[in-house]
Parts: structure tokens; C-alpha cells; sequence
């Protein structure tokens, strides 16, 4: 009797023993990769790894094709939300609290300043490597070749990024964020330039309508806050994740990254990544068909290039490791040494002079001072139609994968940036030397002065000169 | 009588009542939307009225301005009687300043004259005149979501 207890014991001793390894087991089914095999499956057994291929190109992993700019706008969005939630724990969003709490957080709470920094400063990063990203996405032609709709998802990914920006920059009601409030409440409410041009506010006043939809009132208030609060953490971060899933769904099912037709390995390859231990095997070199590939029309993975291809553990997770220790070490760094800037109190009385729109926005803030109309509303959505409209403009299927689609893309591109900026400083310069319609002709009808200014001017002859190259 | 319907319309009752569903499902889902554009317009505001009294009209004495910054207006009083002018700016809400010919915004600078109309800068609306009342205890009242023409000015009853 007693002997049978002991074996139980004994057995249930072995058990405690060894539930780290059973539970790292359970957790990790495919154990440590130790063969290709296992390094198959620890890309798609594992929950997180799985949205990427077991395999990856080497044009993939060429730190000079996508310089990790969107991984990183990705990593600094997870900063950006872990921080942001270790603010929410203090941040209380009324305007009779708002101000303190934030106040508090910066010179009260233990680390508060710290995550404050880290939070403000990985934002507004996102905006700077989402727009390179963008760049690198444009210049290497890699919204071509059935990415043509990623391209547009990426579009909504770059104007929620500037959504979440501005909201948050509301939020500490302070003197910056009520009047960035103010300010883009008239913007909102801007289209009454034009219904008011046309007679027709009385019946349809869209731009009152939408202002008030904002504001929840009629003026900058309490209601405010909490509507912008609401987008900020709730709204705008939903459709982020949402339109990020699709964003990275449809990397998967394009196949990965552009790669240029006919890639070949080069010498320096060999010193960045490490080839399977074998070719063929569970991995043929050459190019099987799945059932869809057989199928009729385009199908996803078009351009899958089998045979310039690595095992995605380590090769591509190294990578991202790296981005992301980079990523984390620019931000603290950055927010170790640079604060948040705080201002007095929101004051409706005195308007900040010069009311200072967040850095992102100053060129916008240059065309409000036109016409709230033109500058606010309608260039910002040209400007966005436009860039949405790129993959469908330009056709041509070719080069993509490759930089500047090689030597003459280059001079196309800095010459477009010469002539833009040549004629946008003229522009300039003779607004700031000469004044504007108004200064000449005080009497002039406001649409005159929403339809035609340097913005528009300036747009426009983007728009002639541009199909030209 | 099926078939003979059928032949006058040229629908089928599958087509027909497949089109109605999906009439009724966008009609639903438009009621719904508007309900919630709805639901978010407030149906009391816990704003500041729009309304409020300033003052007897002895404290308004010919020939002086008096502005009501946390009012947002401008009190003149002339020969003529009294009239409020908006001191918010139309282009993107800051507030104007009184100078020798009128007001200035100093966010964008746009200029206004002295009956605040538009003679410079981006705004793209004249400074708005505000409606003027008298409440039953003698002192006046100026409503800023009251707009009225420009030059009407307020009488006082001699
Ligand atoms: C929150 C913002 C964004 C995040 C986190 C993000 C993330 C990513 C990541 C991780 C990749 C993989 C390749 C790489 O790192 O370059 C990628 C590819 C891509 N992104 Fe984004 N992105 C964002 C915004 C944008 C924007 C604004 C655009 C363009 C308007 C865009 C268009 C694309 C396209 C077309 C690809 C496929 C590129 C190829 O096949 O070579 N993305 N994105
Ligand atoms: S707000 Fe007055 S000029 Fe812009």
C-alpha cells in the first residue's frame, strides 16, 4: 500500500519536474528548429509567424530594397500602442481634468514623462517611415503586378496615420491642441465657402452639418473631447488594424515583395543569408502548381520565384529582430532626451499666435491661409486621389522590383523634384513680394479666391507637366 | 394570371420580391445611419447659451466700443443706436483685434473694416452682426447665433 503511494508520488515529483519542458512543448509544438523542417514549421505553426511565408526571396532580404521601412512604420505602431495604453491608465478625457492629468503624467507619475515621449515621439515616427515606405513602394514600382489595390489600402493606412496623429495632439487641452481643435472644426466647416458662394447654405449647409458632427455642439467644448478621444483610441486604431490585416494578407497572396524579373543571386548574398540545407526535397527547386494556380485568371502568388528563395526562420526573422531593436532603441533614445512639448491651459480667449499647426501639417497650414476651403478639403483629397489613382494611371507592367526601374527612372524622378520645388518657391516668393487677389482687388467673389491660389496653381501644373515624362 | 402579370412587367416574382429585399435592406440600413448621425447631434447642449444679458444700455455710452472677449463680440454704440459685431474670424476662428480702420485677425491675417467686411486675407465671410434684444428687466441681450444684416443698429426707446 504504502510502496503504491510512493509511486505515485515519485511519478507526480517527474511530472513537476518537467512541466517547464511539457509546457514549453505544448506551447512551441514543433520544438527547436533544428532541421529545415523544423524550421518550416516553426514559421507555420507559430500563430504570430505564420502571416509571413515559410520561405522568403532574397531580393526580400536585401537590407537596400526595402531599407525595413515598413516593418519598422509597423514595430513603432506597437510602441505607439503599448505606450498609449500605459498613459490611458492616468489620462482622464474632460476638460476639466485632461489638462491635469497630462500635467500629472509629465511631472508626477513614476516613468510617466518617459512613456509620455516614448508615445508622442513613436506617432509621429510612424508618419515620417510610413511616407518613406510609400516612397520606397513608389520608387520601386512595387504597386504594380496585382498590388494595384494594396496600394490604394496603404493610402487609407497613411491617412489614418495622420488621423491618429492630429487627435492625439488634442488631446492634453492644452493651448496647441484647442486651437488645432478650432482649426480644424473650421476646416470641417469649410464647404459653406462654397455653398455660401452658390446661395444654397440655407438648404443644404454640409459644411455646419459636419462641424457640429465633430464638435458635438456648436463650439469647441467638452463634447469635443470626448468625440475626438473617441477617435483616437477606439475609431481610427479599429480600421488601422483592419486595413494593416489587409495589408498584409495580400502581401502574403502577391507572393512576398516585387522582385525584379530575371533576380539572379549575387556574391554578396551569400554573407546575409543562410541557404536551405538542401535543394529539392520537401523543397523543389522548381515550380509546382497548387490547385488554384491551375485555375482560370489571374490568381494570387503570380510571381513566385521558388528557386531565389531562403527559409524565413532564421533569415527573415533576423531581420525583423534587428528593425525592431533599432526601432525601439531611435525612440527611446530620442524621448529620453526630447519632451513632449506641454502649453498654459486651453484658453479660448487669447488664440495661440501663430496658431501652430503639428509639424506634419505645416505645408497644409501654409495653403489654409488661402482659403480654408481649398487648402483644407479640397487639395488634401486631390492630392489623395491622386496618389490613390497611381497604379491605374500608370499601366506598364514592367521594372517593378527594381529601384528607380533602373539609371533613367533616377533622373526622371529628380527632375520632377526640381521643377515642383522650382515652381512652388516662385510661387512662393511672389505671394510673400506681391500679396494675393485680395490685396489687389478687395472686392473679388470668395470662389474665385478658393478655385485659384497657389496651391491650386501649383497642382495644376503638376497635373500638365507631369504626363509628360 | 401569373404568367400574364409576368408578360406585363417583364419581372419575374422570384426577381421581384428579390429586388423588394434588397430595396427594404438598403432602406433599413440608411434609416439606421441616419438614426445614428442623429443619436450624436446632442439634444441638450451643455454649452454656454447663446444668449446672455450685457448690461443696462446706461453702461454703453455714445461713442465707445466694448468688447466682450469671452463673449466673442464687440459692443458699438453710436449716434444711431448699438449694434454687435462678431469678434470670431470666418476663416478659421480666431479672434480679431480692433484696429484705426476695423479689425484684424492676427492668425492668417485677414482684415476687416469697420462694418466688418472682408478687405483682406483668406476669411471668406464678413464678421457677422449679431441680433440685439432687450429682456423684460431693462438690460440687453445679444444672441451669437442670431445673425442680422449688416447696419441694422439697435434704437433705444427715448
Ligand atoms: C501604418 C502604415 C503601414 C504599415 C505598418 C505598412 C507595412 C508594410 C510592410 C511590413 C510591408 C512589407 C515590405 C516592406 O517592409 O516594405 C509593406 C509592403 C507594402 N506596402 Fe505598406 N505599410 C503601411 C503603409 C503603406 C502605405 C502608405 C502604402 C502606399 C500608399 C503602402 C503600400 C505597400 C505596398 C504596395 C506593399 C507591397 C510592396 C511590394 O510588394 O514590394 N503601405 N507594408
Ligand atoms: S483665423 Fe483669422 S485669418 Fe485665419
Amino acid at each position: 500500500m504504502s510502496e503504491m503511494n510512493h509511486k505515485g508520488i515519485d511519478a507526480f515529483k517527474e511530472n513537476l519536474k518537467s512541466i517547464g519542458a511539457s509546457l514549453a512543448g505544448s506551447l512551441f509544438r514543433s520544438g527547436r528548429p533544428a532541421s529545415d523542417r523544423s524550421r518550416a514549421a516553426a514559421m507555420f505553426n507559430n500563430f504570430f509567424l505564420h502571416v509571413q511565408g515559410v520561405k522568403t526571396h532574397i531580393n526580400t532580404l536585401r537590407p537596400a530594397y526595402t531599407f525595413g521601412l515598413g516593418i519598422a512604420s509597423l514595430f513603432l505602431l506597437l510602441i505607439t500602442i503599448l505606450s498609449g495604453v500605459l498613459l490611458m491608465i492616468y489620462y482622464n478625457p474632460s476638460i476639466e481634468n485632461a489638462y491635469n492629468t497630462v500635467k500629472d503624467i509629465t511631472y508626477v507619475v513614476f516613468g510617466g514623462k518617459l512613456i509620455r515621449n516614448i508615445h508622442k515621439w513613436a506617432g509621429e515616427g510612424m508618419i515620417i517611415f510610413v511616407m518613406l515606405h510609400m516612397a520606397r513602394v513608389f520608387y520601386t514600382g512595387s504597386y504594380k503586378r496585382g498590388r494595384e489595390f494594396n496600394w490604394v489600402i496603404g493610402i487609407m493606412l497613411l491617412v489614418l496615420t495622420f488621423g491618429i496623429n492630429l487627435s492625439g495632439y488634442m488631446l492634453p487641452w492644452d493651448q496647441l491642441s484647442y486651437w488645432a481643435l478650432v482649426i480644424v472644426a473650421n476646416i470641417i466647416q469649410s464647404p459653406k465657402e462654397i455653398t455660401d458662394s452658390l446661395g444654397i447654405t440655407q438648404y443644404f449647409d454640409i459644411g455646419g452639418f459636419s462641424k457640429e458632427f465633430f464638435l458635438g455642439g456648436l463650439a469647441a467644448g467638452k463634447e469635443s473631447l470626448t468625440r475626438v478621444y473617441l477617435l483616437h483610441i477606439m475609431l481610427f486604431p479599429i480600421f488601422l488594424f483592419l486595413f494593416l490585416g489587409m495589408h498584409f494578407w495580400r502581401i502574403r497572396k502577391d507572393g512576398g515583395l516585387t522582385k525584379p524579373e530575371g533576380f539572379e543571386p549575387a556574391g554578396g548574398d551569400t554573407n546575409l543569408v543562410t541557404f536551405p540545407e538542401k535543394r529539392g526535397g520537401i523543397f523543389p527547386t522548381n515550380k509546382t502548381y497548387g490547385l488554384m494556380e491551375l485555375a482560370h485568371g489571374r490568381t494570387p502568388a503570380v510571381d513566385r520565384d521558388v528557386e531565389n528563395t531562403v527559409l524565413s526562420w532564421p533569415n527573415l526573422l533576423v531581420a525583423e529582430v534587428a528593425v525592431f531593436f533599432l526601432c525601439l532603441a531611435g525612440v527611446v533614445a530620442y524621448a529620453f532626451h526630447i519632451n513632449a512639448p506641454l502649453k498654459e491651459l486651453a484658453n479660448p480667449l487669447i488664440p495661440e499666435n501663430p496658431a501652430k499647426a503639428p509639424w506634419y501639417f505645416l505645408g497644409l497650414q501654409e495653403l489654409l491661409s488661402y482659403s480654408a476651403f481649398m487648402g483644407g478639403v479640397g487639395l488634401p483629397g486631390l492630392a489623395l486621389l491622386g496618389l490613390a489613382l497611381i497604379p491605374y494611371l500608370d499601366r506598364e507592367q514592367h521594372h517593378a522590383g527594381v529601384w528607380f526601374t533602373g539609371g533613367q527612372g533616377k533622373s526622371v524622378a529628380l527632375q520632377a523634384l526640381a521643377a515642383g520645388t522650382v515652381v512652388l518657391l516662385g510661387l512662393l516668393a511672389f505671394v510673400i513680394g506681391f500679396g494675393w487677389f485680395r490685396n489687389w482687388w478687395p472686392n473679388i467673389p470668395q470662389l474665385l479666391i478658393v478655385l485659384v491660389n497657389p496651391g491650386t496653381i501649383w497642382v495644376g501644373f503638376i497635373c500638365v507637366v507631369g504626363p509628360y515624362h | 394570371m401569373n404568367s400574364a402579370a409576368n408578360e406585363k412587367t417583364g419581372i419575374s416574382r422570384r426577381d421581384f420580391l428579390g429586388l423588394a429585399s434588397l430595396g427594404t435592406a438598403i432602406l433599413s440600413g440608411l434609416a439606421v445611419i441616419a438614426g445614428i448621425f442623429r443619436m450624436s447631434k446632442p439634444n441638450v447642449r451643455y454649452e454656454e447659451s447663446t444668449r446672455f444679458k450685457i448690461g443696462k444700455p446706461e453702461n454703453f455710452p455714445v461713442g465707445t466700443v466694448k468688447k466682450l472677449d469671452d463673449r466673442g463680440v464687440f459692443i458699438f454704440s453710436t449716434d444711431d443706436g448699438l449694434h454687435a459685431i462678431s469678434s470670431v474670424c470666418t476663416h478659421l476662428g480666431c479672434i480679431v483685434a480692433l484696429t484705426e480702420t476695423g479689425f484684424q485677425c492676427p492668425c492668417h491675417g485677414s482684415k476687416y473694416n469697420g462694418n466688418g467686411k472682408v478687405i483682406g486675407g483668406p476669411a471668406p465671410r464678413n464678421l457677422a452682426w449679431l441680433e440685439i434684444s432687450r429682456h423684460v428687466d431693462g438690460s440687453l441681450v445679444v444672441d451669437t447665433a442670431k445673425e442680422i444684416p449688416a447696419g441694422t443698429k439697435f434704437k433705444l426707446a427715448v
